[in-house]
């Protein structure tokens, strides 16, 4: 696949004119909404930052829409459960649009432990002429007004205000790894480490839980949930993924409690490249339903797998993400990088898949061709406008001029999450504190 | 699974185990080989310390990290397993190890491996405030949470209640009257069943029925009787 890429950097900390980044700004999630036009990002401090593409114009047809910054708000604040004497991180884990139905937007936002909706409109009229109030807003003295007007609606300056819906809270006692709206657009689904609930949008105080893999005695708890989705058009069918590598696929029709699964997928261990990591390796940081709605892909720490809903005894496809790392897993153990969840998407066609890994690198795969590319998304090697060169690592023996070697990568720049518009050739990536924007190039 | 549960590690055992544990520290000199290479016996002995470290410090955590600790304490089952392939562990082991274990380092090491395995899961359970023999809360709580004061025979308490692992459970309430929990009331959420789970175990789930007030009742009542057509409850879907 030559994909020639036109980059753009935007900033996400522009607001600060800070050169070290602060843990707050910390990007933990990417998504796009249905029609792409909007691209939201959730960071550690708690705030969400859209985007919003903007209208591409017939005089500058070379600069296709770029994506300018919409709203900005503080989604979740840090609690303090006293109770248990705990702080609650504010940090967002997930964030996941609906489908637009008005003028408004709409987005679901979670942390650790409270899901939010959020609605995001615009206000460009406002009214003029009160009659109780003057032109400041200071109330009037009754006995003064002798006539009447009606107030009428004056444009003004755009104004992107987010306002919080409803809040979901206290249904989660471990930590709030998904979310994931329903095709029926009332319901939608959060997982934490070991259950999963089916909430409906219009109910705050109240959650069916659907799965529960808590075991009777702690001590004999093997496997947590570490990804769950909802099927893109059936909306009876979910996923969800664990840290022993399996994904069991569940249908809400056929029991209340969907503890025993429709399908379990998993793939024979290889004992050839068995280890003491085996199990950590295996263990999926993230589930996609592909948009067809028939493959899922899974993300495990070296590879990225594609599985047939058909086929439960081991996946269609398996791509290696950076297979150079796994005679090091000893020392990845030691700096805890072997516990890092890297994210997985499709792009609009499901023909490619992309997803993150160390160095600022970011691997994509052509399903139909086979081929694969490095890239790189960081400020030094690339200038806006400038074409994405293809990255190598190289493993052993003799480094060619532009590889570097896997001792030189460095592992505290990690790519965990980015999102590909569902209709064309533009992606995000979040670098630690920085998000790119990477589009195809207009000839 | 070779692994004791319950079993409170005593004071001798841990004398052997610091001892076990100060003869692999060469591991941490940066002169050796990668632990890759090093005889699997030994390596199996540094990577299990490293992963005892890696565990202490998640339990340590006020609220740990479930899934590292699962995939950690996993690993060092693996590792337990390897190290002791000729022993035959018990299913409940009982220290010191089976006889026949020709070196001495392993036989002692075993002793210690059980030993430690089973405290610090027993710290998991503590956590979870599982334990259904009833433990005094008042050693080897992690930092953080509160175990100073807590009211003897707690253990019995969370055996009324369903296994939640939340503090929030209904067995609790009586013990925290005068404290202000109205934040986390909820009629039509119970903390005990999370939600309406029709599961198997509809007994310690259901003991707290919705409440329903009295303008709903008064409007099922209406449904019922026939004079009101059914409609979207009061109160739901603000």
């Amino acid at each position: 696949m030559e994909e020639d890429i036109d980059t753009r950097k935007i900033n996400n900390s522009f607001l600060r004119d800070h050169s070290y980044a602060t843990e707050a700004d910390i990007i933990s999630t990417v998504e796009f909404n249905h029609t792409g036009e909007l691209l939201a990002t959730g960071d550690k401090g708690g705030r969400v930052v859209i985007f919003q593409r903007e209208q591409e114009s017939k005089n500058q047809v070379h600069r296709r829409g770029e994506y300018n910054v919409y709203s900005t708000f503080q989604s979740h604040e840090p609690e303090f459960d006293y109770l248990k004497s705990l702080e609650i991180e504010e940090k967002i884990n997930k964030i996941r649009w609906l489908p637009q139905q008005n003028a408004a937007y709409f987005l679901l936002s979670t942390n650790d432990k409270t899901v939010k909706l959020w609605k995001v409109s615009e206000r460009d009229k406002r009214p003029e002429g009160y009659n109780l109030k003057d032109e400041e807003g200071r109330l009037r003295d009754p006995a003064t007004i002798t006539t009447l007007r009606v107030p009428v609606l004056r444009p003004m300056d755009l104004m992107v205000e987010a306002t919080p819906r409803r809040v979901f809270a206290n249904a989660h006692t471990y930590h709030i790894n998904s979310i994931s709206v329903n095709s029926d657009y009332e319901t939608y689904m959060s997982a934490d480490d070991l259950r999963i609930n089916l909430w409906n949008f219009e109910i705050t105080n109240q959650s069916f839980n659907i799965v529960d893999i808590k075991p009777a005695n702690m001590e004999e708890l093997t496997e947590v949930i570490t990804a769950a989705e909802f099927h893109p058009h059936h909306c009876n069918t979910f996923v969800y993924s664990s840290s022993k590598g399996t994904i069991r696929l569940c249908d809400m029709r056929a029991s209340a409690l969907c503890d025993r699964h429709t399908k379990f997928f998993e793939e024979p261990e290889d004992p050839s490249n068995r280890s003491f990591f085996s199990e950590i390796i295996s263990s999926i940081s993230d589930v996609k339903f592909s948009h067809s709605g028939r493959y899922i892909m899974t993300r495990d720490y070296l590879t990225v797998k594609v599985w047939d809903l058909n086929m439960e005894n081991r996946p269609m496809e398996t791509y290696q993400v950076h297979d150079y790392l796994r005679s090091k897993l000893c020392s990845l153990y030691e700096n805890d990088c072997i516990f890092d969840k890297f994210e997985c998407v499709w792009n609009g066609s499901d023909s490619v898949i992309m997803t993150g890994s160390y160095n600022n690198f970011f691997r994509m795969f052509d399903r139909n061709t086979k081929r694969d590319v490095t890239l790189e998304a960081s400020r030094e090697n690339s200038k806006p406008r400038a074409i994405l060169k293809p990255r190598k690592v190289c493993v052993g023996g003799k480094r060619r001029k532009d590889e570097i070697s896997v001792d030189s990568l460095d592992f505290s720049k990690k790519i965990l999450h980015t999102a590909w518009h569902p209709s064309e050739n533009i992606i995000a990536v979040a670098a630690t504190n920085n998000l790119y924007i990477f589009q195809d190039k207009v000839n | 699974m070779m692994l004791s549960k319950g079993l409170k590690r005593k004071r001798e055992e841990e004398e052997e185990e610091k001892e076990a544990l100060a003869v692999d520290a060469w591991w941490l000199d940066p002169s050796h080989p990668a632990v890759a290479q090093a005889p699997p016996a030994v390596a199996s002995s540094s990577l299990f310390d490293l992963s005892v470290l890696k565990l202490r410090h998640s339990l340590r955590q006020s609220e740990p990290d479930l899934r590292h600790l699962v995939l950690v304490v996993n690993t060092l089952r693996r590792i337990q397993a390897s190290m002791a392939p000729a022993a035959a562990l018990p299913p409940v082991p009982s220290p010191p190890a089976a006889p026949g274990v020709a070196d001495p380092l392993l036989a002692s090491s075993d002793a210690a491996l059980s030993a430690s395995m089973a405290s610090l899961l027993e710290d998991l359970s503590h956590i979870e405030g599982l334990s259904q023999a009833p433990q005094p809360l008042a050693d080897e709580g992690p930092p953080g949470r509160p175990t100073g004061g807590a009211p003897p025979g707690l253990g019995a308490l969370d055996l009324l209640g369903p296994a939640t692992g939340c503090l929030l459970d209904d067995g609790l309430e009586g013990l925290f009257e005068d404290i202000d929990t109205s934040m986390y009331d909820s009629e039509l959420w119970a903390p005990a069943s999370e939600g309406l789970k029709p599961g198997p175990e509809g007994g310690p789930g259901k003991e707290e029925a919705p409440e329903l007030d009295e303008a709903e009742l008064d409007y099922l009542m209406d449904v019922l009787v026939g004079t009101q057509a059914l409609e979207r409850p009061p109160g739901l879907g603000r």
